[in-house]
């Protein structure tokens, strides 16, 4: 498929007055009234919105240069595909040679059947050293568990050291891409929340402020009780945790600290060490188009005898939080595959339109979409299926070949079957029946016209009982003469 | 019930339902064989001229300075010459045979970290001088461990890292560094290790690539032989 084809059109959109806005957002509180009025909110600014646009462009852009220097880009696709469907099909024994494995190193591995008791076991190993300082490296795991608020309450001080996190972290506000977290921030805004809270000058210049955060941090790690770090893959056969990152923060916060502590979720391991020889590039070129990510790390326990450092502990702690929910479903467990590259984020029609807060999940996108209603619950999230064009430039684009947006489609079956409405159900079914039957068709064309000639006055007025669909639409008026008709009188005989 | 048990007890009963067919095709028909994939991949170079040939163009995509020397007395003249222009005063490194021959009598006062001098120590040095495991041609990459290339934090915390390296550790792709791993220390692997693609970098500001996000601002390979 031709990417330029499902790239650039905006998403039209009608704006409500502001006034009114405000009024209806203070009365919306569930997740689809917050996303409708985000969504409004966020495909007012144009000007951003193509901003946006033209930096995901320039990540599809590098991808495409890199993808020619595979041997066969696709068919590495397709073995990384094939390992991390092998890691799924085969999730509780990988699990377990994992953990053994870990285990006979010194490391200590926690099960947590749901983000409180994986918040709790973190917490009680914080209180076990007495911490005061903790410093982090990006995790969307703990972010989903929402771990900072928890350790904040005791008094903990948690420094995201990721520099796009830890922008978002000065801004009290969510990532906007699981990849890229400040990428709709242009540079003014940084300096000014930079000024702002740690009382800098303000620069225009991007160097300049990378190295705020540099010197800042390199404090913070030597300082910090316990480094607390994500992991994007685990090898089950060497008992390692595998950790991609560009900047060398989740290096230093995973090596000098006394304590590290890895949380992940338990879809993220993989059978062996060599599989990191096709999924490492694949996971740099997919998202970012970079030949690889510059630092692509193994941790298999606290420091061992014959080494000079590392921490004197190492814990590990597997979340489940609904993940064997969406592994119980035969049809979409494969949505347990996804390596978080970000790819189907950049090229995503409606992810460019409404962008990544919008979707008020901690993940973004059709992968988002796809998994959230999955791990918080259908009927809450059911509207984010339909945020979709259905295009497959998603399932085009992933490296791990997730069908994503038949799996859209499914979430949107499921959410009916589970809670169609009966008009609904009604309806399709007469529609079924008219559609499969020609000569009921033809007779409901004459009525369709009566209809429409008597609603014609209605259109738009308070007793209108399309209003819904009206009020933001136009209903063509049908034709005088169907085809059907136009076709038996000027070819003759029947159609 | 513990956690273990209560979360491999929903795994099984999860998979007890096996994969939808339909699924499986669409999304899921490839062989899972990584070695035959080495093909798939970018290439890395059958000779040691090739794997140079590939090594050399990746560093100067990914602005990593490398430093071609025939023998071990060039390789000394060359880390004299970058103590002299960088204006080194504090040198980090680790015993080992090639570090030992080069760096020691590089300055009067040189930090080992196989003396655990403490994070403070390596912090102030202005570089850090470390040997490699392997050098990576089909990525650009360097292979280091904890165990063998002194220490997780060396190749991390000063803002220059230098990489000595001898010219048959190039290998030519990451699936012969794994293999290389697994020669190396059987079923005692390193508690760390790491390939290195780059110094350390950031686009998190506008897309614009910064050096020196966090770790070493500048990465320098000297390849001897
Ligand atoms: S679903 Fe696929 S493309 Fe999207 S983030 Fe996951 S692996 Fe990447």
């Amino acid at each position: 498929m031709n990417k330029k084809t499902h790239s650039d059109e905006l998403l039209v959109i009608k704006v409500r007055h502001p006034a009114l806005h405000f009024l209806t957002s203070l009365l919306m509180t569930t997740p689809l009234s917050k996303f409708k009025s985000d969504t409004t909110e966020s495909t007012v600014d144009v000007d951003h919105r193509l901003w946006m646009q033209a930096a995901l462009h320039g990540y599809e852009d590098k991808r495409g240069g890199v993808e020619t220097t595979f041997g066969d880009f696709e068919e590495a696709k397709k073995t990384a595909a094939a390992i991390k469907w092998e890691a799924i099909e085969n999730l509780g024994t990988l699990l377990e040679s994992f953990s053994d494995k870990l285990e006979s190193r010194g490391t200590k591995v926690c099960w947590a059947s749901n983000g409180k008791e994986a918040v709790d076991y973190i917490l009680q190993v914080c209180r076990d050293h007495g911490t005061q300082k903790i410093i982090k490296s990006k995790c969307m795991t703990t972010e989903e568990i929402h771990l900072n608020p928890a350790l904040q309450a005791e008094g903990m001080e948690v420094v995201e050291s990721d520099l796009g996190e830890f922008i978002v972290q000065l801004r009290e506000e969510e990532p906007f891409h699981f990849v890229f977290p400040a990428m709709h921030l242009k540079r003014d805004k940084i300096s000014a929340i930079f000024e702002e809270k740690l009382g800098t000058e303000p620069s225009s210049d991007p160097e300049e402020l990378t190295m705020i955060a540099r010197n800042l941090m390199r404090r913070k790690y030597c300082e910090a009780d316990i480094g607390i770090s994500g992991a994007n893959f685990g090898v089950a056969d060497t008992g390692m945790i595998s950790i991609t990152e560009n900047e060398g923060n989740a290096r230093l916060t995973t090596s000098l600290p006394k304590v590290h502590i890895a949380v992940m979720g338990i879809e993220k391991v993989i059978p062996n060490m060599e599989d990191l020889s096709v999924l490492l590039p694949l996971l740099g070129t997919a998202g970012a188009g970079q030949w690889m990510t510059a630092y692509n790390s193994m941790i298999g326990g606290p420091r061992q005898p014959g080494e000079v450092d590392g921490p004197e502990e190492f814990h590990v702690v597997l979340v489940d939080n609904h993940r064997t929910r969406l592994l119980a479903d035969p049809e979409q467990r494969d949505a347990l595959r996804c390596i978080r590259c970000g790819a189907c984020l950049n090229v995503c029609p409606i992810f460019k339109n409404i962008g990544g807060h919008s979707y008020g999940t901690t993940y973004q996108g059709p992968i988002g979409s796809v998994i959230t209603p999955h791990l918080r619950g259908l009927q809450s999230y059911k509207h984010l299926s339909y945020s979709s064009s259905l295009c497959g430039a998603c399932t085009d684009t992933c490296p791990v070949k997730i069908d994503l947006h038949h799996h859209l489609l499914r979430n949107r079956r499921d959410a009916v079957r589970e809670k169609g409405g009966r008009m609904e159900r009604f309806c399709f079914r007469q529609f079924a029946q008219v559609m499969s039957h020609p000569k009921l068709y033809r007779g409901s064309e004459g009525l369709m016209r009566l209809g429409a000639k008597l609603w014609s006055p209605l259109e738009g007025k308070k007793a209108d009982p399309l209003k819904a669909w009206t009020s933001t639409r136009t209903l063509p008026s049908p034709a005088p003469k169907s085809f059907h008709r136009q076709w038996r009188e000027q070819r003759g005989g029947d159609s | 019930m513990s956690g273990k048990q209560a979360i491999l007890g929903r795994i099984r009963e999860a998979l007890a339902h096996p994969s939808h067919p339909e699924v499986r095709t669409l999304a899921g028909n490839g062989e899972r064989d990584v070695e035959k994939a080495r093909a798939f991949m970018p290439p890395g170079g059958e000779t040691v001229e090739e794997r140079l040939q590939n090594f050399a163009r990746l560093s100067e995509v990914l602005k990593v300075e490398l430093v071609l020397v025939p023998d071990l007395e060039a390789a000394k003249e060359s880390l004299n010459a970058m103590r002299e222009v960088e204006g080194w005063t504090r040198i980090a490194s680790h015993h080992h045979d090639l570090s030992d021959r080069l760096v020691t009598g590089l300055q009067p006062d040189l930090l080992w970290t196989d003396d655990q001098p403490g994070i403070d120590a390596l912090e102030r040095c202005e570089v850090g001088i470390s040997v490699c495991e392997a050098l990576i041609a089909q990525t650009g990459s360097i292979l280091v461990t904890g165990k063998g290339c002194g220490g997780r934090a060396l190749s991390v915390l000063p803002p220059h890292h230098v990489v000595l390296a001898t010219r048959d550790q190039l290998l030519p792709d990451l699936y012969a560094g794994y293999e290389h791993l697994r020669k190396t220390y059987g079923d005692s692997l390193p508690s760390f290790i790491s390939f290195i693609t780059g110094a350390s970098r950031t686009g998190d500001i506008e897309r614009i690539l910064v050096l020196g996000a966090h770790g070493p601002k500048r990465l320098t390979v000297v390849l001897i032989g």
